[in-house]
């Protein structure tokens, strides 16, 4: 069983939101309510408990006569989703076991183990998890392990009408975007990126994206870091405390003895 | 029974498989159920509804019961993708929405009342056998004419090319009427 | 489809929506493709990514512009000018394929002396009749056409509409004379090269707002990309039908690639992008007013119809597939009464209606307006939200006595009653709202925008009483069967011919739809055997089909190949069924050379075997299969026989490409700009001429238009568009929570400039205005809507989608109400996309978030 990932080609996406809503239809993900944000033609605003795709509309500034592809990226569409991390901070806050790594991959969380305690929405990097306030329990994409688990692909990558979400095994996806990326330079597109996250703790992320311009733009922070890379800080300061309690402690007792 | 509980308890599973408690050890047996809803279900060869892209649909059933409907990968136009049109079909079929009984309103009244099925439809051929009675014109300055004036028909985008052509043979072959349009105009 | 009718001989796309892979170049214009045909445009994205330069002509900077090499914004309803300009740019430059024009298209016939083109008249053609408002077309055919008085071929005045065209008609073709060196003054081409001489890059720049430099990159792109070894398509939607001018739009494209040696080659033609998923079925079979499936004429008060012989005299051409008009009429009515229809009393000619005057959806609905019309039936429409002059519409409906509707849901048309100004104790109307089953609930075929006949099975029952609209007309055609039998008079001699004794299935009785679809393919009437094609059907009644074009979807039992699922080779044949005669691309004898070798290896797609004699390729070839190139007719030819080996537009009783069109269509035989019917400029081509003379306002109380020009109350254009997110008039998306989220709320494209100038900003409300009525919006300030300067006069357009009304989970005001009730003059379509209005920042007390109308 090999690991698969998502590959989100923004210029490839055309901003239809098809996979938003084969993944809602699929999933069985209720509504967020109906408001306009104004937000460019953005009404879904970010990943949420009930929303696990969502894609992202960014308007630039266009030249007077009018915009080329190749020199200006006017309008840029991206379909965010949970990057289903290789070290996933989600996964290592986690106290009740409910979050597991699928052997796709894939970060999965059990919906009839989840307490709702809600550790890994704050350990995520990039906002992903989120706590359902009327359900209690805490949700974000599965990598659909259910159908993948019937050999079957997950429903966005299926839907999407120009492939802009590509779905496989991760290195073939690695492959791929690498060859992208040149084939973009030779069509005059300089400015697009792979974003994968592979420096530092997260280690890599199995839905990696190419986009253009700043990634930050599309909500990916520059160096996403796990909680856990605090852990040795984190003992060593209790651990300095401690002592430094203890030997407070043995002083105070010290300077009373006849 | 014990042996089983004891089996099956992850920290157990843990232990013994010397895992760190992220991976399957940590699975609920409902985890390790886990197959697509649709998993052997039977399956219809269809068309999206909404534009004339024509995408095909795998609408996947059971029991009489709709369980998804996705794009069909065979289909050389779409090649199994759908737009969020196409993607919430399920939704088009199956929100609360939907009418399943036959509506009534009667002249002046604020409000619908439900009809039986049979009742409606021989209602309907009375208005169209009196309406057609008293607008029908056999001809006009001597000359054939054969026209049912008084009705109209709108619609037939949204509708099978069998449809179309019962419509068009039973309103204009049948009963004459020539005011039959739909959205369709070049 | 007159616009591709008339130039090519069928009115439908003319390629397929994966050919689009295939083209160096593709130009986009009077449609969103990725907003309204997100799954058809992977096919641009991969041409794009094979190097093909995709061009996006839009007011708006849409989803589809920020995939495209150029955005094009221009004004809207100026089209023609553009195009036009292409045009001109392609003859002055020489640019012309002429080894495909000469042969393949009308530019080397001769026309009249006579003839007045609109650089002679200030922008009208000769035959003109200001009183009668219409054109008398004599002086628009060839030279040489036979008189039209008398029984020769032709007919007394320009038909238009959906049927089929005439002219260019005559008993031996080689009466017409041809300049293959096209220099005669007098040959199409030249007069054509006249008639668009003005439509100059300057003039772009001031009707279009197109700086010429733009122009000039767009027109040197397409050109380029044109030609033996390059081909180039043209994708439209109704951003070109819906306007006053929307056929003629369509014809300027048209003879852009005819001229470009495009029509009929692989990654070239014109793909007609249309909106619903079989609208092309309910034009080909029809439910519409002035055709009979298969492009049929309806027979006309008093003109045709007198006899079936007199019918027949009038539209049956002797060159020309339309030859075989007889065969296919006569079917028809063997299909629709069977045993009853026989010679002795013309096949039954007599019961069908004849039309006389206006029939059309607006037509009816003005006289529904005016209390003529008893009862209405709406299935799967909804005019509420959906028709020019909604409103108008809406409070029509309540004069009928009766209304019918079947639907899913419970729109605004059936529940009118509700929604317009008058209390409901006064409304007289009595609605019927019929559950209606939904697509994977009834077996049944589509017609997709390719002419592609496709099955979809059944896979659960409708819920409830919910049935299709087969189980409805079926039963209802029993009910009403049963009362003629019981009242046997001349107005019911239809109704008791028609045969109506369709099996049926289920404790439901369905009738069953295979046997519906085996009528439209038809069969011999003796033995009730299939017929593999319309070559077989025959006009002594030994045969029925209910569709001609749709004949061959079904040859034997047990093969209904719109089920056919098993795609094979680049066109996916063995997927579904194709009009005609499983035909991808249509025309496609033009992709390859007279003398039958393909322009190119790499844009092979039909050629000439010597060895085997026959047609061959990649498609079925649009041609008889046997016919050498080099085949020439004999004298007193008939059919197809009398067209040569090099006549690729088999339709048409010339067998060429219509770059002019003699006759059929009822405001020219070439493409003339005129401004839409509320413009803020003067017709600057021709100031005489400000719009259609031909097109009809239909003006009333209540159907009120500001001024043809300039009209200070409404200085901005206004456009309307699609969502991808909403469909139509909102019937299958806005109870639909998955896609009401993703657009809950009517918004307004308004210019950062045009934002400033009326104080409003990006969020606010704003009330857009025309002379019809106002709605409500929140107004999306974007760049991606700009303002065109016009020679020095800057004008603001604005644009709104369509898709909302008061009832759903997510509502809005109706669109539709700002938009006029107009006819365009050959199918009767309104200008929804062009139009004038005025935008001020909303008064009266300020919505609450999340509201609608």
């Amino acid at each position: 069983m090999s690991v698969t990932g998502f590959f989100t080609d923004s210029t490839l996406c055309i901003g239809c939101k098809a996979c938003e809503v084969a993944c809602k239809e699929w999933n069985q993900i209720p509504d967020d309510g109906f408001l306009w944000s104004g937000l460019s033609y953005d009404n879904t605003i970010e990943l949420s408990a009930s929303t696990w795709r969502h894609v992202q509309f960014l308007e630039r500034s266009l030249p007077v006569a009018g915009a080329r592809r190749r020199e200006s990226a006017a309008w840029e569409f991206h379909s965010d989703v949970c990057k289903h991390c290789e070290n996933a901070g989600c996964l290592e806050a986690c106290p009740t076991g409910s979050i597991v790594r699928t052997e796709f991959g894939g970060v999965y969380i059990q919906p009839d183990v989840c307490n709702g305690c809600g550790y890994c929405v704050v350990s995520c990097p990039f906002g992903v998890p989120d706590r359902n306030p009327s359900d209690g329990r805490v949700f974000k994409c599965t990598f659909c392990y259910d159908r993948q688990r019937g050999g079957l692909e997950p429903a966005c990558a299926k839907a999407c009408p120009t492939g802009s979400i590509a779905f496989g095994p991760l290195e073939t996806l690695h492959d791929r975007a690498l060859r992208r990326l040149e084939e973009l330079g030779e069509q005059g597109i300089r400015d697009a990126s792979i974003y994968d996250a592979s420096e530092g703790s997260v280690g890599g992320i199995h839905a990696f994206s190419l986009v253009r311009g700043d990634p930050r733009a599309y909500n990916l922070p520059p160096a996403p870091e796990i909680p856990t890379v605090h852990l040795k800080t984190a003992w060593r300061s209790a651990a300095a405390g401690a002592l430094f309690l203890l030997a407070a402690c043995a002083a105070a007792f010290a300077g009373t003895r006849r | 029974m014990l042996k089983e509980i004891i089996d099956r308890w992850p920290l157990v599973r843990q232990i013994r498989g010397g895992t760190d408690g992220t991976g399957p050890e940590a699975m609920s047996g409902q985890t390790r159920r886990l197959l697509p809803r649709h998993d052997g279900a039977e399956v219809a060869r269809s068309i999206c509804p909404y534009c004339a892209v024509g995408c095909g649909q795998l609408v996947f059933h059971r029991g009489n019961r709709l369980l998804s409907i996705e794009g069909d990968p065979k289909s050389p136009i779409s090649r199994g993708h759908l737009c969020p049109k196409g993607a919430a079909s399920f939704e088009l079929l199956t929100h609360p929405g939907r009418l399943k009984r036959v509506k009534y309103r009667a002249p002046r009244s604020r409000e619908w009342t439900e009809m039986d099925l049979e009742t409606a439809m021989d209602r309907v051929a009375d208005r169209v056998w009196e309406s057609r009675n008293r607008t029908f014109h056999e001809e006009r300055d001597g000359q054939s004419l054969m026209q049912c004036s008084g009705i109209a028909h709108l619609g037939g985008a949204t509708l099978d090319d069998e449809e179309n052509y019962m419509i068009k043979k039973l309103f204009t072959g049948g009963l004459g009427f020539v005011a039959v349009s739909n959205q369709a105009r070049i | 489809m007159p616009g591709l009718g008339t130039s090519f001989g069928r009115g439908g796309a003319t390629t397929a929506q994966q050919d689009l892979a295939n083209s160096d170049a593709i130009l986009i214009m009077g449609s969103s493709m990725a907003e309204a045909h997100p799954v058809g445009f992977q096919w641009v994205v991969e041409a794009r990514e094979r190097g093909a330069t995709v061009i996006h002509a839009d007011p708006r900077f849409s989803r589809t512009s920020a995939m495209a090499d150029l955005w094009v914004p221009l004004r809207a309803g100026s089209d023609i000018v553009f195009l036009g300009a292409m045009i001109n740019y392609v003859l002055d430059n020489g640019r012309e394929f002429r080894d495909y024009v000469v042969p393949y298209t009308n530019a080397a016939t001769i026309l009249r002396d006579d003839l007045k083109d609109t650089e002679d008249l200030d922008g009208l053609f000769s035959g003109w009749d200001p009183e009668k408002k219409a054109y008398s077309p004599e002086t628009w055919d060839y030279r040489g056409s036979p008189s039209k008085k008398g029984k020769a071929a032709g007919h007394h005045e320009a038909t238009g509409g959906h049927s089929k065209d005439r002219g260019g008609e005559a008993d031996e073709l080689s009466v017409f004379e041809r300049d293959p060196t096209l220099e005669h003054p007098r040959c199409v081409f030249q007069v054509l090269r006249r008639h668009f001489s003005r439509y100059t890059p300057e003039m772009v720049e001031k009707l279009c707002g197109v700086p010429r430099e733009k122009f000039l990159e767009v027109a040197e792109k397409f050109t380029a990309a044109s030609g033996p070894e390059k081909t180039a398509a043209i994708c439209y939607a109704v951003g070109w039908t819906q306007h006053s001018v929307g056929v003629q739009i369509i014809r300027t494209a048209s003879i852009l690639q005819l001229l470009l040696g495009n029509i009929g080659r692989p990654g070239g033609g014109i793909l007609a992008l249309r909106g619903h998923a079989s609208i092309q079925g309910s034009t080909d079979i029809p439910t519409l007013y002035d055709i009979l499936p298969g492009y049929l004429p309806m027979p006309t008060f008093g003109e045709d119809s007198k006899s079936l012989a007199a019918f027949i005299q009038k539209h049956r051409s002797r060159t020309g597939w339309w030859a075989n008009f007889d065969k296919y009429l006569v079917s028809l009515l063997k299909a629709y009464y069977d045993d009853a229809a026989t010679p002795d009393n013309e096949f039954g000619f007599s019961w069908l209606p004849r039309t006389a005057g206006d029939h059309s959806h607006l037509g009816y609905w003005l006289d529904m307006a005016d209390g003529k019309l008893e009862g209405l039936f709406v299935f799967g429409q909804n005019p509420a939200v959906g028709a020019p002059n909604a409103g108008f519409e809406r409070k029509a409906m309540a004069k009928l006595q009766w209304l019918v509707v079947r639907e899913m849901v419970e729109t605004e048309t059936a529940a009118f009653w509700r929604e317009i100004d008058v209390p409901p104790e006064e409304i007289d109307t009595e609605v019927f709202l019929f559950p209606a089953a939904g697509h994977a609930e009834k077996n049944g075929t589509f017609t997709n925008t390719q002419r592609l006949l496709q099955w979809r099975e059944k896979a659960v029952d409708p819920p409830g009483d919910a049935r299709s609209e087969t189980w409805f007309i079926y039963h209802l055609g029993r009910r009403l069967k049963e009362r003629a039998a019981r009242e046997r008079r001349p107005r019911n001699a239809g109704l008791n011919a028609l045969w109506w004794d369709y099996r049926t299935e289920g404790r439901h009785q369905e009738p069953d739809v295979e046997q519906i679809l085996q009528e439209i393919n038809g069969w011999t009437v003796a033995d009730r055997e299939l017929v593999s094609g319309f070559a077989d059907l025959k006009a002594d009644g030994s045969t029925a089909c209910g569709c001609w074009i749709y004949s061959g979807v079904f040859p034997e039992l047990g093969n209904n190949r719109a089920n056919g699922r098993e795609p094979a080779g680049p066109y996916g044949h063995g997927w579904g069924f194709a009009w005609p005669a499983d035909r991808r691309i249509l025309y496609n004898r033009a992709s390859a050379r007279p003398d039958g070798r393909p322009w190119s290896e790499r844009k092979k797609l039909v050629w000439w075997d010597a060895e085997k004699e026959e047609w061959t390729g990649h498609d079925t070839p649009d041609f008889a299969k046997k016919k050498r190139p080099g085949y020439k007719p004999k004298k007193k030819a008939e059919g197809d026989d009398a067209l040569s080996g090099t006549d690729p537009f088999l339709m048409h009783p010339d067998g060429v490409g219509w770059i002019w069109v003699p006759s059929g269509l009822k405001d020219g035989p070439l493409p003339t700009h005129y401004e839409p019917l509320e413009s803020p400029v003067e017709n600057a081509l021709y100031p005489r001429q400000q719009s259609n003379p031909a097109a009809d306002r239909k003006e009333r109380p209540g159907n009120a238009y500001g001024s043809a020009v300039d009209d200070g109350r409404f200085p901005h254009v206004l456009t309307t568009y699609r969502l991808t997110e909403h469909h139509t008039a909102g019937g299958m998306s806005r109870p639909l929570s998955h896609l009401a989220e993703l657009a809950p709320e009517l918004f307004c494209e308004i210019s950062p400039e045009l934002a400033r100038e009326i104080r409003i900003r990006h969020g606010d409300w704003v009330t857009i205005s025309t002379a019809r009525a106002s709605v409500e919006a929140r107004a999306l300030v974007t760049e991606r809507i700009r303002p065109l300067d016009l020679a020095g006069r800057r004008v603001e357009q604005v644009a709104l989608p369509y898709h909302f009304g008061p009832i759903g989970l997510v509502t809005g005001d109706v669109v539709n109400d700002l938009v006029a009730i107009s006819e365009e003059p050959n199918v009767r379509i309104m200008e929804a996309k062009a139009m004038t209005c005025r935008v001020e920042r909303s008064g009266g007390t300020a919505r609450s978030d999340g509201g609608g109308a």
